[in-house]
């Protein structure tokens, strides 16, 4: 697992450029599928079990925040906008890596006055070059972190934790699931980060009968931290609400349920700024009863996100706990 | 087909204004809707109006059919409507769509399906005192006069619900034009082109869209209905290419006038279909046609809703600069519009299914 | 017969059924409508659909009228010392929290307190003005432990403010946003009882209205209706609001005017509206109309789209109050509307 995240996180990723993830998670899954498949938007569907009658569609997004050219300037230094949400704060002295391996510095405009925040509009990307005409992008290209994995014991540290851990979480899924009486719709979504427009476009396009996203979720156990119920290394994250989503609750109570009868450890999460692939997946054409497994996560949209790796792995005890029996949700709650 | 003509003609330009000087509003797009109709009437395969008012035209190019393109452009636009009549006759209002509480004051404006013509008023600068100059007025201060002296006479010409836009003429000035509503009916025209003369190849499925500024709302059903197999939208966006305050470089221009139609590589609603983008950069740069890429950023055009319709639709958005968008006049490089209906003509009669496959 | 209506909204007024958990309200309005209609089902995520077939030759054109009936409250997202912080489910006004009544629906239904703590419990920044949410708590009087094994994260917190009246037509409570409406469209189901209509009418409970319009979008999706109509509350008229936003209590319901309606559905509400005499005021809403009818009307192929409103004073809060006679003429006008709706409609609709 810990070799698959750092694979994960250190490929490049942005919004709209999930090819090298897409790729990697091919190559994962070749076989585990019996269906493998690339929708328009570059969202990768792998089926299990196609002739499962309740159609469960699992989602975790390849992309990761980013940052987008805007403007070259004659001595070759670039400014950029955002894709995703980026706090400019964590960004300064920075690296960012774009397409091919091109690789640049975040650096700020001179600050006479140290305490004032950092905005976006400080920013510039120096790429090494004196001039224009050898500044190797465009207005246009897309980059990210550019950052390796590291772990401290079971602390796992990486850029594109969010979401790669979930992806692990759906790729180890798919490896360990014996059994399961569903079809399982495993889809690694493109475009979370700037809309959750991939997971629209699969939903519409798989019709399942129950979502559930995997994603990482901010945790209350830092210092003077949000006021959260859930913490690094207390198990997964069963999520009851976040800022646009509302998770079935019979969903939910399945999920506690499961998660109890497989003794995973878990938490449940109320978070009240950020949202997943799974509040689109809910609103999908007739509707569709959805959730989220939530992997906890330290400074996230940081080049230096960590999550637990028993956390982790308890996700996919969990998943794989939900997969391998029946999901009669009865009426709704 | 041929190429859309380099030069505007007396036609075109004769169009332009019917287009600017019609009062389109979001969700009262209907004059426009008229003149649109006509234009492409006698061309269309089949014309149709849905339930929000979107104008659909179904137009075939020459040849075989190699690819369903939803070309959409909207025909509202920003502007006012009345939400009351006070005791004096004078007409309280609020924005429909984002306008800048400064661009109101002092301005002209035409109310109603009869254009009455009335302005909004402000106090003179003589009876005001420094420290209220300093304020901006807000909307809600203002009111339209369109001289009715009372209530009941007021009332008697217009009723809360109505719409209103400034009244601004459109004008030639030289290489330029000078109206409101370019932003998009300088769209519409393009689009009014492309169906007269549509690319070969393509069954084009042109939308013209209503409520565009009000969050995109005609292009969303729209595009489910069409289901189209890719999309271009075109729309109008700001050209901020002024000279800043302190002599330093313009790092937020977005634009610039006369550079070319504007292609979009991300705004704050859609990241670009990679094999459009880069098709339509293709075409321009070996067909010698202008263009430049929009500064990504904030913003969006229909296509932030086009292109995640369904299970997806490879979209583009391409639009011709215009500086002061939201106001009461803008003002467009002729040459920018020639271009944008020459460039979206090559690009659409050459693209093909494998530009629109992902791997 | 009128019974029914005023019974089921003195109920619902009192029941839960926050956005997202609307099961309390929609079983207690599934029992009202279960004797009105021919079908009842539920959607996938809770919304209840109720059809009452018109007597129209088959296919026949249907309307859709979704009244939402979920409700604004909060949801526990942390245990602190024995105390509740929570999140907002909808819409809260922060400054009218402190000091109310809330149920907390744990293992057990627990009555507590919303408090605004003292000073020191608020960052100094913040201690002046109005405390937000973020800051506010829920005590059950509970001590910590017993506390930890009754409430868990995620646990619904309702307002428990008693309903009360106000003379003749006043209903003061909780929850009239929107359950005035529901009861609006249950007093036109039991008038549809004695008059034919051509069309279909669906009676939708829509869900989630609140915080994601969910239910509304989900379900016109499912029944592609041809028209849709939305009833909602709308701000009834008190001393220092704008007046052209505001409505008196009690002189009738209105009709939405923008580009978030269909100027034909307008049309007809109003012609309707005028053979029962029932006052209509207009509405303008130049944005959209903040209703459910903001997602019928791009649902699918987009549907024409219309919305009632019925004036509520101190609209999300505990002390919310509607004019019950303004919801009996809501029906009256509804009923009119439905069973006056020709065979050709659709065709009159068409935008020039």
């Amino acid at each position: 697992m810990k070799e698959l995240l750092r694979r994960l996180t250190e490929a490049y990723g942005p919004s709209g450029h999930e090819d090298e993830v897409r790729d990697l998670v091919r190559q994962e899954v070749k076989g585990l599928a019996d269906a493998l498949t690339v929708s328009p938007m570059g969202s990768l569907h792998a089926v299990v079990n196609p002739q499962g009658k309740t159609k469960v569609m699992v989602a975790a997004h390849m992309d990761e925040i980013g940052l987008v050219v805007s403007h070259i300037d004659p001595a070759g230094f670039a400014r950029f906008q955002m894709i995703g949400g980026l706090n400019p704060q964590t960004l300064v002295g920075h690296r960012a890596r774009f397409a091919n391996g091109i690789r640049a510095v975040i650096g700020i405009e001179d600050q006479e006055d140290w305490t004032k925040r950092a905005t976006l509009a400080d920013l510039y990307l120096d790429f090494g070059v004196s001039r224009a005409a050898d500044c190797p992008v465009r207005v246009g290209d897309i980059g990210s972190f550019d950052r390796p994995f590291v772990g401290i014991g079971p602390r796992l540290i990486a850029k594109a934790m969010d979401d790669r851990a979930g992806v692990a979480v759906a790729i180890e899924t798919m490896r360990r699931l014996r059994r399961t009486p569903h079809q399982v719709q495993f889809a690694f979504t493109v475009q979370e980060e700037v809309g959750l427009r991939g997971a629209r476009t699969s939903a519409f396009g798989l019709n399942p009968d129950i979502g559930i996203a995997l994603d990482v979720t901010r945790t209350g156990d830092t210092p003077k931290g949000p006021k959260m119920a859930v913490e690094l290394g207390k198990g997964p994250a069963i999520k009851v609400k976040d800022s646009n989503l509302l998770s079935d609750p019979r969903l939910v109570d399945l999920m506690v349920r499961r998660a109890e009868a497989a003794r995973v450890p878990y938490q449940l999460e109320v978070l009240q700024a950020g949202t997943t692939d799974a509040s689109v997946i809910q609103l999908t054409r007739a509707g569709v009863p959805s959730g989220c497994i939530s992997i906890p996560c330290r400074y996230v949209h940081t080049p230096s996100e960590m999550v637990d790796l028993a956390d982790v792995e308890g996700a996919v005890k969990l998943l794989s706990a939900i997969l391998s029996r029946p999901m009669d949700l009865g009426r709704p709650a | 087909m041929p190429a859309p003509a380099a030069r505007p003609t007396r036609a075109h330009l004769r169009l332009l204004q019917d287009l600017t000087e019609a009062i389109g509003v979001s969700g009262a797009e209907g004059p426009v809707r008229a003149i649109v109709r006509k234009q492409v009437e006698p061309h269309a395969d089949t014309v149709k109006v849905d339930a929000l008012g979107n104008l659909l035209v179904n137009r075939r190019g020459a040849g075989r059919v190699r690819l369903r393109v939803m070309v959409s452009a909207h025909m509202d636009e920003v502007g006012m409507m009345v939400v009351s009549v006070s005791s004096e006759g004078l007409l309280k209002f609020e924005a429909v769509g984002s306008i800048d509480d400064r661009q109101l004051l002092g301005k002209p404006v035409w109310v109603g399906a009869d254009r009455l013509p009335g302005f909004i008023g402000a106090k003179p600068i003589h009876l005001m005192s420094d420290d209220e100059t300093e304020q901006t007025v807000k909307v809600e201060s203002m009111s339209i006069d369109i001289g009715s002296g009372s209530k009941t006479a007021a009332e008697a010409k217009v009723k809360p619900g109505d719409r209103a836009t400034f009244a601004t003429r459109f004008r030639r000035l030289g290489p330029s034009v000078m109206a409101k509503a370019l932003d998009d009916r300088l769209g519409v025209a393009t689009l009014i082109e492309l169906v007269q003369n549509p690319p070969d190849g393509i069954e084009l499925l042109a939308a013209f869209t209503v409520q565009e500024e009000v969050g995109l709302r005609g292009a969303r059903a729209a595009a489910f209905s069409l289901d189209p197999q890719a999309a271009l939208a075109l729309d109008c966006t700001p050209a901020n290419d002024l000279p800043s305050w302190d002599g330093e470089e313009n790092i937020a221009y977005n634009t610039r006038l006369g550079n070319g139609p504007a292609i979009y590589a991300a705004d704050g609603r859609s990241l670009a279909h990679p094999g459009l983008l880069e098709h339509f950069i293709h075409t321009a740069e070996s067909q010698g046609l202008a263009f430049q890429i929009r500064q990504p950023g904030g913003g969006a055009t229909d296509a932030g809703v086009i292109h995640v319709a369904r299970s997806g639709i490879p979209s583009l958005s391409l639009s011709t600069p215009a500086r002061y968008p939201h106001s009461a006049a803008g003002i467009a490089s002729l040459s920018d519009w020639r271009d944008t209906a020459r460039l979206a003509h090559a690009a659409l009669s050459t693209l093909t299914e494998r530009t629109l496959r992902r791997s | 017969m009128a019974d029914v209506m005023l019974t089921l909204l003195k109920d619902l007024i009192r029941l839960p059924g926050l956005s997202g958990h609307e099961r309390p309200a929609q079983e207690r309005i599934q029992a009202a409508w279960e004797p009105l209609v021919d079908e009842l089902s539920l959607s996938p995520i809770g919304s209840l659909h109720a059809l009452k077939h018109g007597s129209g030759e088959s296919p026949r054109p249907s309307v859709l009228v979704a009244t939402h009936m979920d409700a604004i409250g909060m949801m526990v997202s942390v245990l602190d010392h024995g105390l509740l912080r929570v999140a907002e489910i909808g819409g809260l006004e922060p400054r009218v929290l402190p000091g109310q009544p809330v149920t907390v629906h744990g293992r057990r239904d627990l009555p507590g307190l919303l408090i605004q703590p003292p000073a020191h419990a608020i960052p100094p920044d913040d201690r002046k003005g109005p405390v937000a949410v973020k800051y506010l708590m829920v005590d059950v009087g509970l001590p910590p432990r017993q506390v930890e094994r009754l409430v868990r994260p995620g646990d619904l917190v309702s307002f428990a403010q008693e309903p009360f009246e106000q003379g003749e037509d006043r209903l003061v409570g909780h929850s009239l946003d929107n359950r005035a409406s529901v009861a609006a469209l249950t007093a036109c189901l039991v008038e549809l009882q004695q008059r034919s209509h051509h069309w279909d009418l669906w009676a939708v409970a829509t869900a989630q209205e609140e915080e994601t319009l969910g239910g509304a979008l989900t379900s016109a999706f499912a029944l592609r209706p041809s028209v849709a109509v939305a009833v909602d509350v709308t701000w009834a008229r008190a001393p220092g609001l704008p007046e052209h936003r505001t409505f008196p209590l009690g002189e009738g319901p209105t009709n939405a005017w923008g580009p978030n309606i269909h100027p034909g559905v307008h049309k007809a509400l109003k012609e309707a509206a005028e053979r029962v005499e029932v006052p209509l005021a207009l509405e303008p809403l130049p944005a959209h109309s903040g209703t459910d009818a903001f997602a019928l009307q791009i649902a699918g192929e987009g549907i024409p789209t219309g919305v009632l409103g019925i004036p509520l004073l101190n609209m999300h809060t505990p002390v919310e109050a509607v004019s019950i006679a303004d919801i009996r003429r809501t029906g009256r006008l509804l009923a009119e509307f439905v069973a006056g709706l020709p065979a050709d409609f659709l065709q009159t609709l068409t935008l020039d």
